[in-house]
């Protein structure tokens, strides 16, 4: 064996030795939700050290139900999300393919006003928001309120932006000498071209709805209106109340997002780094 | 491209509405809101009560303080993170890259709920596993909940196992980006792996870690459920509240709006101010 190729195993085996440890270390918090959720709450609370999970989970899960009405707060997630995702997809990915595929007056100031909210602290329309949507439109603890505000996104639009101008303009322009309108050929042909960014968009969306906590925590507080994280969120703290059940409601939450996760990592992967290209 | 502007702003239209209500009228409603006292009825332009009053309020230079210090610490221990992550995942001796890409990417899909109930169990102080662990090896039990800097620790820590992955998406993705070739060239001239990152690797991804980092510090800069949430509403004794925080108390608690505008756009100043001097830090030399 030749002494670079030692020197790369040595390097393997180093390497391994170093990102073994630390993935443990980042998948710990991950497992530990799993047992404690399968744990009784004395268990939770006794001395010794319990890594591996028990079978109390449905015990937990009554005991949650008991505390909130968990399964109706996820109803309300699960729709809110799957709306939220599918209007803000559409809303995107039309002003993405007009900001890529016309030249229109005022372009540069759309543009630069998006790209300006990128650095703009959410918090700076967070009063004005609460105070238009509870006061002036009276719309507090509605699906409306959750849905709508956080339609605007950046993001987003520029990832749809670039999606769209990385096409070749013959495919759209041989449809115009036919005489197809615009809305069909967005429709028709732009959006199945556009399918896999889609699908990113659409799973970074999602998530971002189903995990969104302080805009519904504000504007959703009645019992009967709360998403499925801020019925979670009104337990931590309280005294008398089941950790074993906080801890089933945190892995309802986190389970399914992670099956999507493994299952189509590709575009989750693709949808966060479309940030990085530009 | 043909000037089309009537399709243009049909396609537009929905988008730009949304963000002309939700976002374009609200920036300019709390910047007049913060020059208004808002705990009359109705309320009555007073320019100086706002602002008068948060130059010398204490809670607001104790949020402060304490959201610069978990800025000045965890962003730039998360992106080095992040970076040795995404460097190490990027390695082709890696094995079972698929199982390491999960652990170090599955926290992006945590919510902020979920993971701030699992950090408040883990770290606590009698029952926490943390704590078991530390004592199992022989080590002192720690109050991280009882005293400030361990409280700031545990925030810390849990900001950065939920963020670490997502940069280290980002930061993969720049890293894929840089042709294989460069490398080539390099390690035919015998320039070590070492060498190759520091003169190589980070110029060449420079501009996605200033992407990370303004993201980061905007994101940080904003910290409200992990102080809210994992050490009880900034506790010990507002020892982790944070300007998120404060401006939840001060415009959801106590409905003074103004007072909660004004905290809402020291932070936007800060966080335009902090991208500015970074963008300027890492401008490209002409």
């Amino acid at each position: 064996m030749s002494s670079l190729s030692r020197s790369r195993l040595g390097r393997g085996i180093l390497l391994h030795l170093f990102l073994t440890p630390l993935a443990l270390i980042w998948l710990f918090p991950l497992w530990m939700m799993v047992v404690f959720s399968t744990m009784p709450d004395n268990g939770i609370f006794s001395p010794g050290i319990e890594l591996l999970p028990h079978d109390g989970f449905l015990d937990n899960f009554n005991n949650l139900q008991r505390d909130t009405n968990f399964v109706g707060a996820i109803g309300i997630s699960v729709c809110v999300a799957v709306t939220y995702t599918v209007l803000s997809v559409l809303l995107t990915s039309m002003a993405g393919w007009a900001l890529a595929r016309y030249e229109f007056h005022g372009k540069g100031i759309v543009v630069a006003i998006i790209l300006g909210t990128i650095t703009l602290p959410y918090a700076v329309v967070l009063i004005p928001q609460f105070i238009m949507v509870a006061r002036d439109f009276q719309l507090a603890n509605t699906w409306i309120a959750l849905i709508v505000p956080p339609l605007f996104n950046s993001l987003g639009v520029l990832f749809m932006r670039q999606a769209f101008s990385m096409m070749p303009a013959e495919l759209f322009d041989a449809a115009r000498v036919e005489g197809v309108k615009e809305w069909r050929i967005f429709l028709f042909v732009a959006l199945p071209l556009a399918r896999s960014m889609l699908a990113a968009l659409a799973i970074i969306l999602f998530l971002a709805s189903w995990n969104n906590y302080l805009w519904p925590l504000l504007i959703n507080s009645q019992p009967g209106a709360m998403t499925a994280p801020v019925a979670l969120g009104t337990l931590i703290g309280l005294t008398k109340v089941s950790w074993g059940g906080i801890m089933a409601g945190a892995v309802m939450l986190t389970l399914p997002m992670l099956v999507v996760f493994v299952l189509l990592q590709r575009h989750f992967i693709a949808g966060i780094a479309a940030g990085a290209v530009k | 491209m043909r000037t089309r502007n009537a399709t243009a702003y049909r396609f537009l239209t929905p988008y730009l509405l949304i963000f002309a209500i939700f976002w374009i009228w609200p920036i300019i409603s709390s910047f007049m809101i913060s020059f208004q006292a808002t705990r009359t009825v109705p309320w009555r332009f007073a320019p100086a009560f706002n602002w008068g009053r948060l130059i010398g309020d204490p809670a607001f230079y104790n949020a402060l303080e304490n959201t610069l210090l978990i800025l000045v610490i965890q962003v730039p221990v998360m992106i080095a993170l992040a970076i040795m992550m995404a460097v190490l995942l990027n390695s082709p001796m890696l094995k079972a890259r698929g199982l390491y890409r999960f652990a170090f990417f599955a926290p992006v899909v945590v919510g902020e709920v979920a993971y701030s109930a699992v950090f408040r169990l883990m770290f606590s102080l009698d029952f926490g596993i943390v704590n078991k662990l530390l004592a199992s090896v022989g080590l002192a039990k720690i109050d991280w909940f009882s005293n400030v800097t361990p409280a700031m620790a545990v925030i810390m820590i849990a900001v950065t196992w939920r963020w670490a992955g997502y940069n280290a998406i980002i930061l993969l993705a720049g890293l894929q980006s840089i042709p294989d070739d460069v490398y080539e060239a390099a390690t035919l001239d015998r320039v070590s792996k070492l060498k190759q990152f520091f003169h190589i690797t980070l110029p060449l991804l420079k501009p996605v870690i200033v992407f990370c980092a303004v993201l980061s510090i905007i994101g940080t800069m904003q910290l409200f459920t992990e102080p809210f949430l994992i050490t009880e509403r900034g506790g010990p004794g507002g020892g982790t509240e944070t300007l998120g925080l404060l401006l939840y108390r001060q415009g959801f608690r106590s409905l003074n709006f103004g007072y909660a505008s004004a905290i809402a756009y020291t932070m936007a100043g800060l966080a335009i101010a902090i991208t500015l001097v970074q963008l300027w830090l890492t401008r490209e030399p002409k």
